[in-house]
């Protein structure tokens, strides 16, 4: 089921050195990008459906062509490295594994939306992987690749690597930029959009790692060679991360649009021990869960999540097998959330704070079937009433728990 | 260190040596503004000193040439940055979902045992600091632990047994 376009050097030995990269494909895209209109490229990348890896699913080139034209100032690009929704972890095989296919990308990138600047967030606990990113952005100076002239061309590019310390919310885009600009990582209002006004008060362009590592494959191989995989209006493939009970968790590339049942059971070996399935969490913790009945319709693209009211997010697979406490799971989420609120918006800060204390009594057998339903309605009050989407990414699936195992909350109050 | 809001001062003047002084002015040529400075700054102080000190904070704010309080606000935000000296080996223990799911309870009740510290604490011999921390990003070789900044994959007690071994 494995596709591997965007893994295709990483079982490669020294896959991540330049000189293997180059033998085996990299930066052989770039005589090609810069014979081609930067409109052109933003066409391409377009017509391939890319949607943003990161979690949201925003269309790149779309994305891209929000930048504002004619304007005196400088274009950023600031790649998401941040990688922090609990159940994600794909980004890191490309910093470590094959840095030189996001390099690549950047340029690619840069070169469409007219910028020079490219600053890569990457979290604070990559450290291996930060040395590692850093490395190869040497190696690609050192090559002529970044730098006054990238690749000899007329076109200057510098790559920085910016790294966080810490806090989940600087995954959300403009807590990011703030990051950058050496802020505490507190989310501005929108609009103005980073494409009109991101960092340093210019232009800006977000993008996700594995979006951006997507690009060279597009573009050597063309839009119609990107979307031979996947589905019609879910082009492509994905590096899903499969996790929790499971027999083989690990990272697998896979083209979007398969049977989310026949991945866990045929990729990932099925449930862990043979155990009966509980649930599934379909695209990093953030995302409602689905039942065994749910899950078993589900395919792994966009157009499904959504029909079955959950999101593909980041493509981090969870699997619940029948011996999960949903209730203490729960609990283990809202922790996360209310440990990340950056503090700005009051529902967040003080509503998250409000559901742990409440699940926490439920745990400890003093709760009541109000505090059960307590905990459902703050989930609505909560909900889409701050400036960023981290208490969101909180109650939608604590919702879901709720609607879903409320038998479970239950036998806790009774 | 669930208090962010004390300063600790080491009645030492602070500095950057020389390797850290050429990075700084490296990273001084990357940005259109020195406060992006901030972050990376206080990242080269904790790597040359292990943490943050008021002294430190005050040389940070001189070199960038901004106000102290916007060091104080990044160094309390960002929770990676230490604020009092930590253990010689700094443990964290991935808390969230995956690795919650695969036992890491296990591991930090072996850890308190053994170590004699709860999460949060550093032993009365400096030796070690225990702390579980939110989501480390290697969920499919759950439960993940980090010592010392290295990750340390698809652990179990006994493992962390062998782990704590090295730490002489």
């Amino acid at each position: 089921m494995e596709v591997k376009l965007l893994s295709a050097r990483f079982d490669i030995e020294d896959g991540h050195k330049i000189e293997v990269a180059k033998k085996n494909g990299a930066y052989a895209t770039l005589d090609k990008l810069f014979a081609m209109e930067p409109g052109e490229v933003i066409e391409e990348v377009k017509a391939s459906g890319l949607r943003g890896r990161g979690g949201a699913g925003f269309p790149t080139g779309l994305k891209w062509s929000f930048l504002p034209k004619g304007l005196d100032k400088p274009v950023y690009l600031a790649v998401n490295s941040d990688e922090s929704e609990p159940a994600t972890f794909k980004d890191r095989y490309i910093l470590v594994k094959d840095p030189h296919m996001l390099i690549e990308g950047i340029i690619i990138c840069c070169y469409a939306i007219n910028s020079h600047d490219t600053y890569i967030y990457i979290r604070g606990e990559y450290v291996s992987q930060a040395k590692a990113l850093q490395a190869a952005i040497d190696e690609a100076y050192a090559a002529g690749y970044l730098g006054e002239k990238v690749a000899g061309h007329d076109f200057r590019l510098d790559v920085t690597v910016h790294r966080g310390a810490g806090a989940y919310v600087c995954g959300e885009e403009t807590a990011l930029l703030e990051s950058i600009e050496g802020k505490k990582g507190q989310p501005r209002s929108k609009p103005p959009f980073p494409a009109v006004e991101g960092l340093y008060g210019c232009p800006t362009i977000i993008n996700n790692v594995q979006s951006i590592g997507s690009l060279p494959f597009i573009l050597t191989n063309g839009a119609d060679a990107y979307k031979a995989h996947g589905t019609e209006k879910s082009p492509g493939t994905h590096l899903f991360g499969i996790s929790g009970l499971v027999e083989k968790p690990g990272m697998y590339e896979l083209p979007l649009g398969l049977p989310l049942m026949e991945v866990i059971e045929k990729v990932a070996g099925g449930v862990k021990g043979g155990k009966k399935l509980k649930g599934v969490i379909p695209g990093g913790s953030s995302t409602p869960v689905l039942l065994p009945e749910e899950a078993a319709t589900t395919t792994l693209d966009y157009e499904s999540m959504a029909e079955h009211k959950t999101m593909f997010g980041s493509g981090g697979i969870v699997v619940l097998d029948e011996d999960v406490d949903i209730v203490k799971l729960v609990k283990n989420l809202i922790d996360f959330y209310h440990h990340e609120s950056c503090g700005q918006c009051t529902p967040c800060r003080e509503g998250l704070g409000w559901m742990l204390k409440i699940v926490k009594k439920i745990i400890n057998g003093d709760g009541t079937m109000d505090d059960v339903n307590l905990l459902r309605e703050l989930c609505d009050n909560i909900e889409m009433k701050t400036v960023c989407v981290l208490s969101a990414a909180c109650t939608m699936p604590v919702r879901s728990y709720l609607d879903k195992f409320r038998h479970e909350f239950e036998a806790y109050v009774q | 260190m669930s208090d962010r809001s004390k300063l600790i001062e080491t009645g030492t003047p602070f500095q950057f040596d020389p390797e850290r002084d050429a990075e700084f002015e490296r990273l001084v040529t990357r940005y259109p503004t020195r406060e992006s400075l901030i972050l990376p700054g206080l990242w080269l102080i904790q790597e040359q000193e292990g943490w943050v000190c008021a002294e430190a904070m005050a040389y940070l704010a001189d070199r960038i040439g901004t106000f102290a309080s916007k060091i104080y606000e990044a160094a309390t935000f960002y929770t990676m940055y230490n604020l009092h000296p930590m253990g010689e080996y700094h443990i964290c223990v991935c808390r969230t979902l995956s690795c919650y799911l695969l036992g890491k309870q296990q591991i930090v009740d072996y850890l308190k045992e053994e170590i004699g510290i709860a999460p949060g604490e550093i032993s009365s011999n400096g030796k070690f600091s225990l702390e579980e921390v939110e989501c480390l990003g290697h969920c499919g070789t759950a439960p993940v632990v980090q010592l010392n900044g290295e990750f340390h994959e698809d652990m179990d007690v006994e493992k962390m047994k062998a782990l704590l071994a090295t730490c002489k």
